[in-house]
Formats: C-alpha cells, sequence, structure tokens
C-alpha cells in the first residue's frame, strides 16, 4: 500500500477543510482497492466519527446520516416497516461483518467490481484512463447491457443504491467552503461516456453528510436479487420495486434496477407502461420490454436480457399478488 | 484533530514516506500502546504486533471472514479496517473468548459437534457466531427472515444467512451451523 497521512475530522466542517484528502469511512471499498495499488491517496480523512451517524424522521420521510452502518439501518424499525424494499435490498448485500463496517454514504461511492479494474495488469479506462476497456471483446459476464459507452461497459454494485433509487432518495452534501446541496440520487452516479474514470458528479472534496428518503411510495414493496450465489455475492440483476394496485388496476409504480448500467437505471417510461394497465402477465411483460428496448449485450452477459425480463416479471408478479388480478 | 503522529506532518518528512501513529488499542480488556504504521490494519496490529495471531489473514480482502474480530461487540473483518480509526474501541479477539483449560461454551460446542476439519477457519467462526447471536438477540433480520418487519427464530437457514460471510474449504458447514444452534439455544432470548 503506498503510504498516506490519517487524520481525523472532529466536525463535516473540518473535514472539508482538508483540501485533496480522501475520506475514509468504513474502508471496506477504499482498503480492498489500496491493498491492490488501484486507489493510491496520499491523504486520508476518518471520517467515520462524525456525528452523522443517526436516523430521524423528516417531513414524513427519514434522513439517514452518512455514517449510519448498513447493519444499522436495515435493522431501524422505521425502515423495516415503511421501506421494507431498503431493508431487503441492504441484507441482500455483502455479509454481516461488512454490513456492520460499511457505511450509507461509502455504499453510494463503492466502485465496480469489474474484473479488468481490478487487475492493474490488465487494460481498464476507468483506472488507468486512455489505457482501454479489457472487458470489451473479454470476460464480460458481469457487464452493462444499458447506458454503455465504446470505453467502459461497468456496472454500479450497490444494491442500496438501487432500492434508494426507486424510493426517490435525495443526497445531502457538503462542499469545501462550506456550501451544502441536495440532489436527486438519480443525478448522483453518472454514465461512462468518455470519461469512466470518474463515477459521480460530485465535485472535489464533496462529502455526503446524509440521504433523505420521502414518504415512503403507496403500495407494496420489494427487492429481488438474481446472483450466482445464495448469499454473500454481488447481484447480476436485481429489482426494487414499489407497486400499488387499486380497483384491479396499477395505481402507481415505481421500479429501479441494479447489475444492468454504470448507475442504478430508473426509466419512467417502464412505470407509465405499468399504471393503468391490469396487472397481468402481459402489462408485465410489456413493460420489460420497454426496459431492454436498447439492451445490448457484449457476449458474456448475454444471458441478462432474458435473466432480467423474467426477474421483472416475477418480481411485477409478486408485488402484486392477491391484489385482485 | 489529528491523530497523535510520531512525527509532527509538514516537517521534514519526503512526499510518501509512512506515516507513524502512537495508537492505544484495548484489546481483550487491556491497553496497549503501540507505535504503527498508518497503513496497518487492525488485522496486522493484532497478528505482528500483539501476537495475538488467532484472528487469521484469509484473504486480506474480506471475503472469508477468517480475520472476525468483534469491536465494541460488533463483528467486523479486522483486515479492511485501520488500526489506527479503533483507537480506544474495545476489541475481542478469539483470545478473549476462552481458553484451552476454560473453554466458551461456543468453543465447546464446535469441539463436540466437530464444527472443523483443519480448524483455520474457526477462530472467525466462533467470533463472527458471537456477534451474529447478539444480533439476532436485538432482533435484527437477516436476507432469509420472511418478511423484515418480522424478529426471526434462529432456525438454520436463518444461521447459515448469517454466517454467509465465514468461508470454511473444509466445508464443515453443517456441522458448524449444529455448534451454533446449541449455543444460539441456551442463550437467554
Ligand atoms: C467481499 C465483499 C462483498 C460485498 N458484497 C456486496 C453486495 O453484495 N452488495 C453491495 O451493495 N455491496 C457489497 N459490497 C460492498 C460494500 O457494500 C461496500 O464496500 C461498502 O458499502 C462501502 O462503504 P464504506 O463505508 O466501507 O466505504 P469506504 O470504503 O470507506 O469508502 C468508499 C468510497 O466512498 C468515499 N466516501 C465514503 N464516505 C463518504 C462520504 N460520506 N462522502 C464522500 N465520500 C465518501 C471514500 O473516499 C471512498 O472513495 C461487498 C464488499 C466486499 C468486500
Ligand atoms: S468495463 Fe470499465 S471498469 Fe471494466 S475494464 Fe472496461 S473501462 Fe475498466
Amino acid at each position: 500500500m503506498r503510504p498516506f497521512t490519517l487524520t481525523r475530522a472532529a466536525s463535516p466542517e473540518e473535514a472539508v477543510a482538508e483540501t485533496g484528502a480522501r475520506y475514509i469511512a468504513g474502508g471496506t471499498n477504499l482498503l480492498d482497492l489500496m491493498k491492490l495499488g488501484i486507489e493510491t491517496p496520499a491523504r486520508l480523512v476518518d471520517i467515520s466519527r462524525l456525528p452523522l451517524n443517526e436516523v430521524e424522521e423528516a417531513d414524513g420521510g427519514l434522513r439517514i446520516g452518512s455514517q449510519v452502518p448498513n447493519s444499522d439501518l436495515a435493522a431501524h424499525d422505521l425502515v423495516r416497516t415503511r421501506y421494507p424494499l431498503l431493508a431487503e435490498a441492504l441484507l441482500a448485500g455483502a455479509s454481516g461483518q461488512l454490513r456492520n463496517k460499511a457505511t450509507t454514504g461509502g455504499n453510494l461511492l463503492q466502485r465496480t467490481r469489474c474484473y479488468y479494474f481490478y487487475d492493474s495488469a490488465l487494460p481498464c479506462n476507468k483506472r488507468d484512463p486512455g489505457s482501454g476497456c479489457g472487458a470489451i471483446g473479454g470476460v464480460n459476464r458481469i457487464h452493462a447491457i444499458l447506458g454503455t459507452s465504446d470505453k467502459c461497459i461497468a456496472t454500479h454494485p450497490s444494491d442500496m443504491a438501487v432500492a434508494m433509487l426507486a424510493l426517490d432518495a435525495k443526497v445531502e452534501t457538503l462542499r469545501p467552503g462550506g456550501a451544502t446541496r441536495t440532489l436527486p440520487l438519480a443525478e448522483l452516479h453518472r454514465l461512462p461516456g468518455d470519461t469512466p474514470h470518474i463515477d459521480t458528479n460530485l465535485k472535489p472534496g464533496e462529502l455526503i453528510t446524509a440521504v433523505v428518503l420521502p414518504p415512503p411510495p403507496p403500495g407494496r414493496q420489494l427487492y429481488r436479487k438474481v446472483r450466482d450465489r445464495a448469499s454473500y455475492a454481488f447481484a447480476l440483476v436485481s429489482v426494487a420495486a414499489a407497486i400499488e394496485v387499486a380497483d384491479g388496476r396499477i395505481a402507481s409504480a415505481r421500479l429501479a434496477f441494479g447489475g444492468l448500467a454504470h448507475k442504478p437505471w430508473r426509466n419512467p417510461d417502464v412505470e407509465a407502461a405499468l399504471v393503468g394497465a391490469r396487472p397481468d402477465d402481459a402489462a408485465f411483460r410489456g413493460a420489460a420490454a420497454v426496459l431492454l428496448a436498447g439492451a445490448e449485450g457484449q457476449g458474456g452477459n448475454d444471458f441478462k436480457i432474458p435473466l432480467l425480463r423474467r426477474t421483472l416479471v416475477a418480481a411485477l408478479r409478486d408485488a402484486t399478488e392477491g391484489t385482485a388480478r | 484533530m489529528p491523530l497523535s503522529p510520531q512525527v509532527a506532518p509538514g516537517g521534514s518528512a519526503p512526499a510518501d514516506a509512512p506515516q507513524r501513529l502512537s495508537v492505544t488499542l484495548t484489546v481483550n480488556g487491556e491497553d496497549h500502546a503501540l507505535a504503527l504504521d498508518s497503513r496497518t490494519t487492525l488485522l496486522d496490529a493484532l497478528r505482528d504486533h500483539l501476537h495475538l495471531t488467532g484472528a487469521k489473514k484469509g484473504c486480506d480482502h474480506g471475503q472469508c471472514g477468517a480475520c472476525t474480530v468483534l469491536v465494541e461487540g460488533r463483528r467486523i473483518n479486522s483486515c479492511l479496517a485501520l488500526a489506527a480509526m479503533h483507537e480506544g474501541d474495545a476489541i475481542t479477539t478469539i483470545e478473549g473468548v476462552g481458553t484451552p483449560q476454560a473453554l466458551h461454551p461456543l468453543q465447546a460446542g464446535f469441539v463436540r459437534h466437530d464444527g472443523y476439519q483443519c480448524g483455520y477457519c474457526t477462530p472467525g467462526q466462533i467470533m463472527s457466531a458471537l456477534g451474529m447471536v447478539e444480533e439476532h438477540r436485538q432482533g435484527w433480520p437477516s436476507h432469509a427472515t420472511g418478511s423484515v418487519a418480522d424478529r426471526p427464530a434462529l432456525t438454520r437457514e436463518e444461521i447459515a444467512e448469517r454466517m454467509s460471510g465465514n468461508i470454511c474449504r473444509c466445508a464443515a458447514y453443517p456441522n458448524i451451523v449444529d455448534a451454533i444452534s446449541e449455543f444460539a439455544g441456551e442463550q437467554p432470548a
């Protein structure tokens, strides 16, 4: 590991004053990558003890401090009862030990699990801009089928972020100099385009202080994750759904997807295709067709297209079962 | 708030020079004052500096669980933690759980149920199980729980899911679950 200096911030203001340093929260992603020489920060600021570790009710929703561990969030009564899809997504990710350390902010900013990104002997535009993308034409079983570019086909690995996107979460930040801003989670992550080394729209030194959830959406919620093992594996594809059925018709639908793209994926046309329809397989397949209209396999991940279609149909069946179909 | 550097930062140290820090770790109830490179993981501090070699370095990337210890009663992978970030925290390792003469009931259970073959993953399994049983006692759900709003019983399926962060290359899983299940059954709910 490259040598670094470590300081501990006593307040968010003190943290953002450390110009040019990197934040470390749970460390479960950053230290992993530092050991491999993929991340080489010269200065780290320990933000794990910042007083940003509360889950509070706010305007009928929740404000989740960025230092709240994933395990505490999943175990929180208000999350379990009002936002069960978020608890399910958290519990479907990583392991008990990792969730105890992983934080809300760090989870959102975890980097891709692309094999080429992780192997510094191989080309990767995200790790080493201009070196090429090893995954295009290479081994790409876990890679993206939507929103790719000819520079990068990586996926964002977070389960929690997919759930929060379906819940219309917003991210609160503090910037060097003291300015704060709130941005929709949908605008946090970006597509790779020509600059895949930039994962998010945060500015240098911008600190995530909290994630805010609006009041829970109406209807039934669920998170369905498909992976290579029954536990402790990243998603191949995942679906976060909140579906309301009234008088035999879908009254509202919120759907977000993991494992498909460089960012958690949401497409309003998919939701619009469902609203007003009877909750039956024809409607579900129609929604999947809208979602997958521009999807493109890379060889190794071609299976994700039919897998996602079936997973979405199954998730929608579960979410609407027994609601007078 | 600077951590206590041994050499003041901004001094004559060249860029990229390792930073030495004074770190006090409270391990199994005892305070240890250490001078550590900032890069030292909690696992390396325990093994290489305190010679507590129960926690194992399996993968060193948070994937196998052999390095599991309790920090303030919660299980974590000590390989993905910087020692200096745990200054002042109460750390429990397998050495603080029982001794060959006076085994902890869970250790005795692993022996009785043959919860291992080579034994390499066992300290991590036991530390993880101790943390897990406490999480369950606090009513935490898991991915195996039917509805996340429920407080599930600690069935075999629940134990297997909650212990999935601990890999056993000998695949002694059925016996590990037996040992944990027996121990959890003896605990006040
Ligand atoms: C073996 C293994 C399996 C895993 N499986 C899954 C899985 O199935 N699903 C899943 O979703 N995840 C999985 N993970 C990833 C895990 O969820 C992340 O490592 C974790 O959430 C990162 O959080 P952290 O607090 O440890 O982040 P850190 O490692 O501390 O930080 C990650 C990044 O975020 C930055 N950062 C952290 N906090 C802030 C902040 N508040 N403001 C600005 N920047 C910040 C850091 O500088 C760093 O760049 C797995 C990890 C491992 C090791
Ligand atoms: S997909 Fe992206 S992360 Fe993977 S090798 Fe290509 S550029 Fe790198």
